[in-house]
Order: structure tokens, then C-alpha cells, then sequence
């Protein structure tokens, strides 16, 4: 317990120590280039007061759930098919491999084309990025299930759905996870960049507006609100959920 | 349940990468095992017992030949259980849940779970994880498992095998125990005569692959034996006498 808190006060005064050294160096440099974290500080209460914060927030946290539960719904169907048939996989492993080495802004670009600069081009845009990610980490986790479990289900005659939902799925938790974890991470960034290139609203939109007027203040406030949200869904949803799933572990 | 005949022309494995080589586990297989009878089936290391069980119980059907249950030709609707080498116990469900998960839901669950993990004297572990729990401890919660279903067959695949013998002693016992209680078909699988001696009513000895019957021999002392008694020794002793490479599968 020492030890814990030991650490948890150390990545406090580590944190401390950055805005501290910011605070110096804004200070000393004395630019509009480099705000200081108390400016930073005051135009987040101002943005946070006058609701465009949580506005433009919102919007882009709604575009990161919807294109993550599309991108893990498709590539977990599509890995667990391929980690259990060996003709789909031989069939859809280049294609995948293809999806793979696709620059995430070639994918934005021609979706936004193609679909036009709508919010359905935006989700496929997006989804298109991390699903090949989710397959192949879930189609890992297929392939590693014990069959020997399986064959439990098959002599004791349990339903089809109890089999899937009791006996198989609990084998691919570490792996969905895993790939949940990844793939919001890796999401969040990518939807910024389909923002910035073709949404009126978001973050994303936002910091290139920003940009445009070089106020590096707010492009700093809205990245340190952005930030604290992405943090406290990790912390309050995935840590929990890892938890929960890893209960018989312990 | 009905008497339970096994005619096994040919079971074959196919190599994948060279389809010529082959190799034939099992082959002119015949057996008949009377309704409540405890078989137990013995061979060398490598001789298809494994293969055998999983062919009776439906988990393997790529073979030539017919297994049938009385007039129930391919016994798709009879209650089977099974015993593996291993408990193979869902390591995210608990004890109860482990029971719970193999029963329909028309039984009441929660009372037929508890009343078999009570008779294991597991009623204390109930909510504990399997990695929580000993081997032994698994064992009873897999037995517990497999009587819990009302099988009309029981299969049992080397179930007592990598335990100390004092606790492989206690399964035995509590084995028959629940045999008693609720009368049912057993194959026992196993390399150990004396187990076999102690628990069956018959022992199918099996020869080297492809494995076929070598012979059949009945044990008609009363139960309940005794482990370590000498009426098990003089029957194992008249047995290797009789035939002594029969271990080894030959006559």
C-alpha cells in the first residue's frame, strides 16, 4: 500500500514538474507561440463555460463511439470466421493485408470522394482504419481456443448459444480487450484527422480553425480537455471491465 | 438405457500433407456392454483408447462400422457424460457454475448442483474458482459434473490418473459411491489393473494398434472390495498368469 501510493505521488510531482518546466520555459521565451498553462488554463474555463467545448466534444466522442463499435463488431465477426476456417482465411488474409498498409489518410481521402463530406463518410472512414487491427488480433485469439473445452459442450449436448456465449467467448476476452483498448486509442486520433479535413464540427475542426488563426492557446485547451476525457474512459471503463473479465484469475 | 454394441470395422487416420500414409487405430472392433454395467477397458499406451471413447461418444463420427444403444441406433438423444483425462473445468465459471452450465433448463439447477457437489463434499467451495481449487479437489467437481447430467452412459477416460493414491482412492470410492445411488452404464478407461480389479464388473483388454478385443474377463467378487486386499492381488495374478504379455497387448 506504501509502495502504491509511493508511486502515485511520484507520477503527481512528475506531472507537476511538466507544467512547471512549461511555466519556466513560456516564461523566459515569453512568445505567442508558447502560451503558459495558466492562459491555457483560463481560456478552458472560458470555452467550458460558454458551452462550444462541450459542444464541439460531444460530436467528436460521438463519431469515436459509433466507429468503434462498427470497427470491433465487423472485425470481430470477420476474425473469429477466419481463425476458425482456413479457406476464409486464405481467401480474405490479402485483402486484409491490403487494408493494412493503407495510409490512414488514403482511406479518409477517398471515402470523403466517394461518399461524399457527409457523417456516414466520416464512420467509414474511420472504421475502415482499425478493423483490419481487431481481426487480426481476434482472429489470434481464435486460433488459440481449446478445443478440448469445446468437445465439454458437445458430450454434455449444451445449446448452441451456451456454447458460444459460456464456453467460446470467454477464451477471446483477453483478445477483444486488447483490441478494444488499441483500437480507441488508435481511433480518437483518426477521427480528429477526418474532422480537420471534412466535418463544420468536432475537435478535429476545431484545432484546424484554430490553426488557421495560429491560437495556440485554444488548440492547447481543447487537446488538454480531449486528453482528460480519453483517460477517464480508459480508467472507468476499461480497467474495470479488464477486471471483471480477468475476476478468476486472481 | 439398453445394452450398448460397438462393431468398429475401421477407423483410420488420414496424414494431411501425404494422403497414402495412413494409420489404422482401430480395426474389426467388436464389444457388447450390458445396461448398468461397469466396464472397464485396458491397453497399451498408444493403442486408440482415447480414440474408442470419442467414437462412443459421438465426438468423433469419421469412422466405418456402427455403435449402437439398444434400438437407439445412433443414440444422438441419449444423455451422455464424460470424464477426461484432464477436468477440464471452465476456469471463468465457479464451482456451482461449472455443474450448473452442462444442465437444461428445464431441471432445477441450483438444487441438482448442489446435491452432487454436496455428496462430493464440496457444499464448502461452491463459489470458489477451479484455479482456487486442488487436482483432486477438480476431479470431484468434474464427477460431480458428469453424474449431475443423469447420463445413461458414463464415459471415463484415465479420470484418477497424476493424483496421489490416497486421494485417487477416495474418487474410486466416491465413484462407485454415486454408482450405487444412481445406477448407470459406465466405461472406465485405464492403465492400471488393480483400479480396474477394484471398480468393474468387466475388463475389456485390448491389444497393440489397430486395436481390436484381446479378451474379456469378468470380476464377480462382491463389492465392496478393497484396494489393497489380497482378493485383488490373487485376481490380478491369475489373469497375468493366464495370459502374460496381455498388458502389452498380446496373447
Amino acid at each position: 500500500m506504501i509502495i502504491k501510493n509511493n508511486s502515485l505521488l511520484i507520477k503527481l510531482l512528475s506531472f507537476i514538474l511538466l507544467l512547471i518546466f512549461w511555466l519556466i520555459l513560456a516564461s523566459i521565451l515569453n512568445i505567442e507561440t508558447l502560451p503558459s498553462p495558466l492562459e491555457v488554463f483560463f481560456k478552458l474555463q472560458k470555452d467550458l463555460s460558454n458551452g462550444s467545448l462541450i459542444y464541439h466534444l460531444s460530436i467528436t466522442l460521438y463519431r469515436v463511439l459509433v466507429s468503434f463499435l462498427l470497427a470491433m463488431f465487423i472485425g470481430v465477426v470477420i476474425g473469429i470466421l477466419m481463425g476458425n476456417n482456413k479457406k476464409i482465411d486464405n481467401i480474405l488474409d490479402s485483402w486484409n493485408i491490403i487494408f493494412l498498409n493503407i495510409p490512414a489518410l488514403v482511406l479518409i481521402i477517398l471515402s470523403y470522394v466517394w461518399f461524399g463530406l457527409t457523417e456516414l463518410a466520416a464512420i467509414i472512414a474511420v472504421s475502415l482504419n482499425k478493423i483490419p487491427n481487431v481481426i487480426v488480433t481476434i482472429r489470434e485469439g481464435a486460433r488459440a481456443v481449446n478445443r478440448d473445452l469445446l468437445q465439454v459442450a458437445e458430450v454434455y449436448r449444451v445449446s448452441k448459444s451456451k456454447k458460444f456465449t459460456l464456453f467460446y467467448l470467454p477464451q477471446l476476452y483477453p483478445y477483444l480487450v486488447a483490441s478494444a483498448r488499441g483500437g480507441i486509442s488508435l481511433i480518437w486520433k483518426i477521427v480528429l484527422v477526418v474532422e480537420l479535413l471534412g466535418r463544420s464540427n468536432g475537435i478535429g475542426f476545431k484545432l484546424h480553425e484554430f490553426f488557421q488563426f495560429f491560437d495556440i492557446t485554444s488548440i492547447l485547451a481543447y487537446t488538454f480537455a480531449f486528453v482528460v476525457i480519453m483517460i477517464a474512459i480508459e480508467n472507468l471503463f476499461f480497467v474495470p471491465l479488464d477486471k471483471m473479465a480477468n475476476k478468476w484469475r486472481t | 438405457m439398453k445394452n450398448i454394441s460397438i462393431n468398429i470395422e475401421k477407423k483410420e487416420f488420414f496424414n494431411y500433407e501425404n494422403k497414402i500414409k495412413t494409420h489404422i487405430a482401430i480395426k474389426d472392433f467388436n464389444l457388447k456392454i450390458a445396461k448398468g454395467e461397469f466396464c472397464s477397458i485396458i491397453g497399451p499406451s498408444g493403442c486408440g483408447k482415447t480414440t474408442l471413447l470419442n467414437l462412443i461418444a459421438g465426438l468423433d463420427k469419421a469412422y466405418t462400422g456402427s455403435i449402437s444403444f439398444g434400438k437407439n441406433k445412433a443414440g444422438r438423444n441419449l444423455n451422455k457424460a464424460f470424464m477426461f483425462q484432464t477436468p477440464r473445468l471452465l476456469p471463468w465459471l465457479n464451482v456451482q457454475q461449472n455443474v450448473e452450465v452442462v444442465l437444461n433448463k428445464n431441471q432445477n439447477k441450483n438444487e441438482i448442483s448442489k446435491k452432487f457437489l454436496s455428496i462430493m463434499g464440496l457444499e464448502k467451495f461452491l463459489d470458489y474458482y477451479p484455479n482456487k481449487l486442488s487436482g483432486g479437489m477438480q476431479r470431484r467437481v468434474a464427477l460431480a459434473r458428469s453424474f449431475a447430467t443423469q447420463p445413461q452412459l458414463l464415459i471415463l477416460d484415465e479420470p484418477f490418473t497424476s493424483l496421489d493414491e490416497p486421494v485417487a482412492n477416495l474418487l474410486r470410492k466416491m465413484l462407485l459411491e454415486l454408482w450405487t445411488k444412481q445406477p448407470t452404464t459406465i466405461i472406465f478407461v485405464t492403465h492400471d489393473i488393480n483400479e480396474a480389479i477394484y471398480l468393474s464388473d468387466k475388463i475389456v483388454f485390448l491389444s497393440k494398434p489397430p486395436s481390436k478385443v484381446l479378451k474379456e474377463i469378468s470380476i464377480n467378487t462382491k463389492r465392496p472390495r478393497k484396494m489393497d486386499n489380497n482378493t485383488i492381488q490373487k485376481i490380478k495374478n491369475k489373469i497375468l498368469k493366464a495370459n502374460n504379455s496381455i498388458l502389452k497387448g498380446e496373447l
